[in-house]
């Protein structure tokens, strides 16, 4: 036995698609070890084809891994599978639910499948399941969108799961609705469900205690938000102007600019920090004035439109930026 | 067409959209630019779809008066059809086709030449940096490359405007800043766009947008206006106003 019982822990997994040595081989995940403890809202981002899928099709038992370990709850997810079944909820990415049946007829069919009682449980759901109770009789397939996405999560809870999987929950879904739908996330938490949800939106990612950002089948940082923050090093100034297009363009043709990214409103521009070369709080603002002289003046050269720059503290989406193209 | 400025692509009247007792559209009125960049907004089941679908000639409307690149929606919807791209989040290309094959295939239904379809799709596929792609079945290619081809390939015959709806759902960061800047030098060719998204980051990036309701259009400005006239700092904190206002 390891040292402490953790709800997810997986060591060195691997899973390709694809014959072995043949061009088309796509390693999917290489590699992951990963801990997650109990109680633990955990968010995993990362591009497209980083492995986030795979990794969940794992997790609940539907996939099995070339090589490596993956526990859920204390169980083996290739060994235990049928124990393991019984006590998670998964919501995969696409809807996969019975369009035929209505929705009354799904729920009953997935407390039926776990032989668990919808009214023993009905309080865990009940917050979701209200909104598309008025509409029990009507067939899954012709709900909205987000109707469908809360018919979805209280099926994947009917059954009182310990451990909640959600791949991608709020794609496609509007602003008002995401908030709701993570103020949900959040009282299900409370009742200690373990929470794994994978998002491309960034200010979710802020709404978990940790967060693992994927690419290319790696683990390139596992953080909590405010550390992902703290580790970011260098010196972020925001750009903003009349003509937001040209502007970019020009950003980027400056040497020194690391990176340039449209986020809104405004522009962010990394520009990266010599070691050592502010160890105090002014020094640095010199060196930042400093900076935003030169790129006004570099700016100016291009003829650019009116503009303004100062610095900023970075977001989550800058952090994931920055290490996403680092490597 | 002349290149005035102000020259309107899209006029809306009155539109409405009954499904049996259901009102999906209720009485839009709006215009759209030549050039712009609209953005079209609104929560889950606001009837965004349902009005896009009639300004592509897909649905005839129950009453009112729509004309996109100067056509009748309800009584020209073939001639709307031919003069507009469209780009849905759920079907895009033939996953089974190889990426030339994919262009050739839509350049001959936008009844383009075999010598022009030829010529574009080296361009595009060279803008796009795809040129050792060309021979790829597409199923193969990473999502967010895909979504890149999908929007050439929904531009490929020079359309007067192109119809995007929820381009960059569930896109990461990196993929869903270089889409918009495609959609950026389409717009600077001349090309209108009109565009769902549920990013409100994304919505800073039109020229105007719209926020639908309950099948009503709520509010119709540039991204600064809005954020003035509700006294917000970012079109989130507008879109999350005008959510409250009613209900």
């Amino acid at each position: 036995m390891e040292n402490k019982l953790q709800a997810v822990s997986t060591n060195n997994l691997n899973k390709g698609y694809g014959a072995q040595k043949s061009a088309s081989r796509v390693e999917a995940l290489k590699n992951i070890s990963l801990e997650i403890g109990f109680g633990e809202m955990f968010g995993i981002t990362g591009p497209d084809g980083a492995g986030k899928t795979t990794l969940f099709r794992i997790l609940t038992s539907l996939l099995i891994p070339d090589s490596g370990e993956a526990n859920v709850l204390g169980m083996d997810v290739v060994k235990d599978f049928r124990k393991l079944r019984e006590k998670i909820g998964y919501m995969p990415g696409k809807f996969s639910l019975y369009g035929d049946l209505t929705v009354d007829e799904n729920l009953s069919f997935f407390a039926s499948i776990f032989k668990s009682n919808i009214k023993d449980n009905y309080y865990l759901i009940e917050d979701i399941f209200k909104d598309i109770a008025p509409f029990g009789n009507r067939k899954a397939r012709d709900l909205s969108g987000g109707m469908k996405q809360k018919l979805a999560l209280s099926c994947a809870l009917v059954h009182k799961p310990d451990i909640l999987f959600l791949d991608e929950p709020t794609t496609g879904v509007d602003p008002v609705s995401r908030r709701e739908f993570w103020q949900m996330l959040d009282r299900l938490k409370k009742q200690g469900i373990t929470i794994i949800v994978s998002t491309s939106y960034m200010d979710e990612a802020l709404l978990c205690d940790r967060i693992a950002l994927f690419k290319e089948g790696t683990i390139l940082s596992c953080d909590t938000p405010n550390g992902m923050i703290s580790s970011f090093e260098n010196t972020l100034l925001a750009v903003h102007g009349e003509n937001m297009p040209v502007l970019l363009k020009m950003l980027r043709k400056i040497p020194f600019v690391k990176s340039a990214y449209s986020f809104g409103a405004q522009h962010h521009i990394t520009i990266e920090n010599n070691s050592n070369s502010f160890n105090n709080d002014k020094t640095h603002k010199i060196m930042v004035q400093s900076l935003i002289e030169i790129i006004t003046e570099e700016l100016q050269k291009m003829d650019a439109p009116v503009f303004h720059i100062n610095e900023i503290i970075p977001m989550i989406e800058d952090c994931y930026l920055e290490l996403s193209s680092s490597k | 067409m002349n290149s005035k400025e102000l020259e309107n692509i899209i006029v809306v009247k009155e539109l409405v959209k009954k499904f049996g007792s259901f009102t999906a559209v209720n009485n839009i009125s709006f215009e759209v630019k030549k050039g712009e960049i609209f953005g079209f907004l609104g929560a889950n089941g606001a009837g965004k779809t349902t009005a896009m679908k009639m300004l592509c000639g897909l649905l005839k409307p129950t009453s009112g008066k729509g004309t996109v690149a100067g056509y009748d929606i309800a009584t020209a919807p073939e001639m709307v059809k031919r003069n507009i791209g469209y780009m849905s989040q759920r079907f895009s290309l033939y996953d089974d086709l190889k990426v030339w094959e994919n262009f050739r295939l839509f350049g001959g239904i936008y009844g383009m030449s075999s010598k022009e379809i030829e010529m574009v799709t080296v361009k595009m596929l060279k803008e796009l940096g795809f040129e050792k792609e060309r021979n790829t079945m597409v199923k193969s290619l990473p999502a967010g490359w895909k979504q890149k081809l999908a929007f050439s390939v929904a531009i490929m015959h020079n359309p007067a405007i192109v119809f995007l709806d929820e381009p960059t759902g569930g896109v990461a960061p990196e993929a869903r800043r270089q889409f918009w800047e495609l959609i950026y030098s389409a717009s600077q060719v001349g090309i209108t766009v009109f565009v769902t998204t549920h990013y409100m980051d994304e919505a800073e990036y039109c020229n105007r947008v719209s926020i639908m309701k309950d099948g009503e259009i709520e509010a119709i400005d540039t991204p600064q206006n809005l954020k003035i006239q509700y006294n917000s700092s970012s079109m989130e904190e507008v879109f999350y106003e005008l959510a409250k206002n009613r209900n």
